[in-house]
């Protein structure tokens, strides 16, 4: 037994060694080579980090394209969903609340239209993308408040359409924060 | 929308091919038959010569549990002691404190059953140090210590009579280092050419293109992420797990992550097989596995991918489906294919807000967790089935008026006594447990009001979905339940405790039970295990046993919650 308790310790720190000092030395390493160098991939505009590509970012100024809704206001250094039943009638009611407040900022959307990604929570409350859907409901706007043609601000969102993978296996999606720094990108020239 | 469906397909698909050959790569390995992986005998006798182990001795089944349980001892102490002091500790650029005690006492008890019920979260409750050498180790060691005690299991069934077992360690070092390392680099690796973080830097402050002001946590994450898959233990880097966007970045990451969670508990069950020169009775528990799988993610998939009902009179348009707690890089068939993988194999991780899915996916998440045997965790998803086995067969040996047997070893009534004990614990602790605390809430609701996020039938569920988490060892939840105080700390602690062990012990004891008796050779009147007659046996064996014991409570909860929407 005492000779039991002494191998179980010893395999234990050698473990230790192998598992948590030379395998995520290894991974760490390989990051030095990867796309931002295992920081996260930071995102820049006009020499200033504006953000990461991969999380996303509170747009609430209604001359960006919205993100989704989120239950930590995307604030990234903590993350949650809403936790919300789906038959919860304070919950019900918040998307109701939602709809006629997408609906008052779109009003070029009809309704029954509103894109469910635009009023619903996400899972982290960090969520980069909306649908296609969810970005062209918003073009018109976007549009009007940047006093832009329609057409540009259409294509804009046409090209940052990111399609699934091989074209085949995924969901289509838009990267908000892209999407309004090509914006800004467009107003500022 | 397809396109999210024939994703789905993809990652099931492949999950099934990869694990064929890891099912047989598995049986090469724990039997000691040459293999390409040879390469790592020189680091495995390093690892034996510094613990003073002799990989030659073979064990007793006694001896097996016996050296299962002192190291686990250990790993708790040190789990312990990390967690408690981790504010004073190096690795902390963010400034995060100490656990308090029963936060402490639930965390390591969590990760030493190869749980990952989290009553914290990542980006604030924990440290880097502790992340790595706290949580990350307990994920290496606890899933190899379950693939250990499956191959007593495994060993004991092949030996027509024997004591001797193999030697423990053997099996638990190569699990580790001819497994899960070398897996875990590769996914590892995927992960940070997808841009998932690997540093030690703090959390960035930045301010955003609108111009808020904010801050991004980070961390050596990378590493964690792939092995927390990999051992189906499901703990997150950050406090939403991997839906969060830089724990799992891409629609790639997510067919990979996905594809860990099921790989090598799929593979274990084909490698019995082929452990056991008798491919087919792998491929009977394959089957009936992947069949009742299939129960449940069909219909999970339809309803997540039709949306919310409750919300169809506002004027959503959910032809995305029911997207609340969703991400949009993932979508809903993908999250409602996880949810499912996640609960049937007790990994936990979660890429979608379980809280939130429709009543009866939430329901079949729950199912996947009663029955807990469908893939199940690394090893003890097959050390549960195997208690099934012995259950089936017993029963069937009553229907035909013989001896039951298995195998060429007779099932006597002591080996009866331990299996139908370990498959009414679980039942037990669930229902026992959600039992007591809804009596405490309901005999002082105003005291308890911080319990439950919603109302109603949802709020029992939230309750429900804790205690089964725990007792299937789990760790995914209906996060909305208030589970930082001391009472949900302590008793999904004991949950836990209980839910680990005694499953393990009792599956090895029978095996090594059998082990010792007289082998009976096969005759025409022998119970053929290996068929898909006794296949189906098994699978209303499980189906009955979850049925009687989880429908009246799932009735209170989710079916209650189905109904008021009036579909």
């Amino acid at each position: 037994m005492k000779n039991n308790i002494a191998s179980a310790f010893r395999l234990t720190l050698a473990l230790l060694v192998l598992c948590c000092g030379a395998y995520p030395a290894l991974v760490w390493g390989a990051a030095q080579v990867a796309p931002g160098q295992g920081q996260g991939v930071q995102v820049s505009h006009k020499g200033r980090v504006v953000g990461f590509e991969d999380v996303g970012q509170k747009f609430d100024r209604p001359e960006y394209f919205s993100s989704r809704p989120s239950a930590v206001d995307y604030r990234a250094d903590g993350s949650g969903g809403s936790n919300k039943g789906p038959t919860n009638p304070e919950y019900v009611a918040e998307v109701g609340t939602r709809v006629a407040a997408f609906l008052r900022l779109n009003p070029s959307v009809k309704p029954g239209q509103v894109p469910v990604e635009m009023v619903t929570a996400s899972g982290s409350g960090l969520d980069p993308h909306i649908s296609p859907a969810g970005a062209y409901a918003q073009v018109e706007r976007v549009a009007r408040l940047r006093g832009l043609p329609a057409a540009r601000v259409k294509a804009l969102v046409d090209a940052h359409v990111q399609e699934p993978i091989f074209v085949l296996l995924g969901p289509v999606t838009v990267n908000v924060l892209q999407l309004n720094l090509a914006l800004d990108t467009l107003t500022e020239k | 929308m397809s396109t999210e469906l024939l994703g789905i397909a993809a990652i099931f698909g492949a999950t099934v091919l990869l694990a064929i050959p890891l099912g047989r790569y598995l049986a090469t390995v724990y039997r000691g038959d040459r293999s390409w992986s040879d390469f790592l005998a020189p680091l495995e006798n390093g690892l034996y010569r510094l613990s003073g182990i002799n990989p030659a001795r073979e064990m007793s089944w006694q001896q097996h549990l016996q050296t299962l349980l002192t190291i686990n001892v250990l790993w708790f102490v040190w789990a312990m002691f990390v967690f408690c002091f981790q504010g004073s500790l190096p690795l902390n650029p963010d400034g995060n404190p100490s656990m308090s005690a029963d936060q402490a006492f639930n965390t390591a008890i969590s990760f030493l059953v190869n749980c990952n019920l989290q009553h914290y979260s990542g980006e604030t409750g924990l440290t880097y140090l502790s992340q790595l050498v706290g949580i990350m180790f307990l994920q290496f060691v606890t899933a190899a210590t379950g693939m250990a005690a499956c191959v007593v299991v495994f060993n004991a069934l092949r030996d027509r009579s024997a004591d001797k077992l193999g030697n423990f360690y053997v099996y638990f070092v190569r699990s580790i280092t001819r497994v899960l390392l070398p897996l875990s680099l590769v996914l590892g690796l995927l992960l940070v050419f997808q841009g998932t973080p690997m540093t030690f830097a703090g959390k960035q402050a930045l301010i955003t293109l609108q111009g808020d002001t904010t801050a991004v946590s980070r961390g050596p994450a990378a590493a964690m992420i792939a092995i927390k898959q990999l051992g189906t233990n499901g703990g997150g880097f950050f406090g939403v797990n991997s839906a969060h966007p830089l724990e799992n970045p891409t629609y790639l990451t997510n067919m990979a992550e996905n594809l860990s969670i099921t790989l090598i508990p799929m593979a274990l069950a084909l490698a019995l097989g082929f452990y056991l020169r008798r491919p087919k009775l792998g491929y009977m528990v394959f089957g009936v596995m992947t069949a009742s799988y299939l129960l449940l993610q069909v219909p999970t998939v339809y309803l997540e991918m039709h949306g919310n009902p409750a919300l169809a009179t506002l004027g959503v348009d959910q032809t995305l489906g029911a997207l609340e707690g969703k991400e949009m890089r993932l979508g809903s068939a993908a999250s409602a294919l996880w949810a499912i993988q996640t609960t049937v194999t007790s990994n936990g991780s979660v890429n979608a807000m379980h809280d939130s899915l429709t009543p009866l996916s939430g329901m079949n998440a729950m199912l996947g967790m009663m029955t807990n045997a469908f893939y199940g965790g690394v090893g003890v998803g097959l050390l549960n089935f195997f208690v099934f086995i012995i259950v089936a067969v017993f029963i069937s040996g009553l229907m035909v008026g013989r001896t039951p047997e298995l195998l060429g070893k007779k099932i006597e009534a002591r080996e009866m006594k331990i299996a139908i004990i370990v498959a009414l614990l679980h039942p037990l602790m669930i229902l026992g447990g959600t039992a007591l605390a809804a009596h405490l809430y309901v005999s002082n609701p105003t005291e308890y009001a911080s319990w439950l996020a919603n109302p109603g039938y949802h709020g029992f569920s939230e309750m429900l979905y804790e205690y089964t988490s725990a007792a299937a060892n789990n760790g995914s939840g209906f996060e909305g339940l208030g589970d930082n105080t001391p009472w949900w700390n302590i008793s999904t602690g004991l949950v836990l405790l209980l839910s680990r062990y005694l499953p393990i012990i009792g599956p090895v004891a029978i095996a090594g039970l059998l082990a010792g008796k007289k082998y009976i050779p096969e005759s025409a009147g022998t119970l053929r295990v290996d068929t898909a007659t006794f296949g189906l046996m098994v699978f209303f064996v499980i189906w009955i046993i979850a049925a009687l014991a989880f429908f009246p409570a799932l009735a209170l909860g989710p079916l209650a919650e189905h109904f008021s929407i009036g579909y």
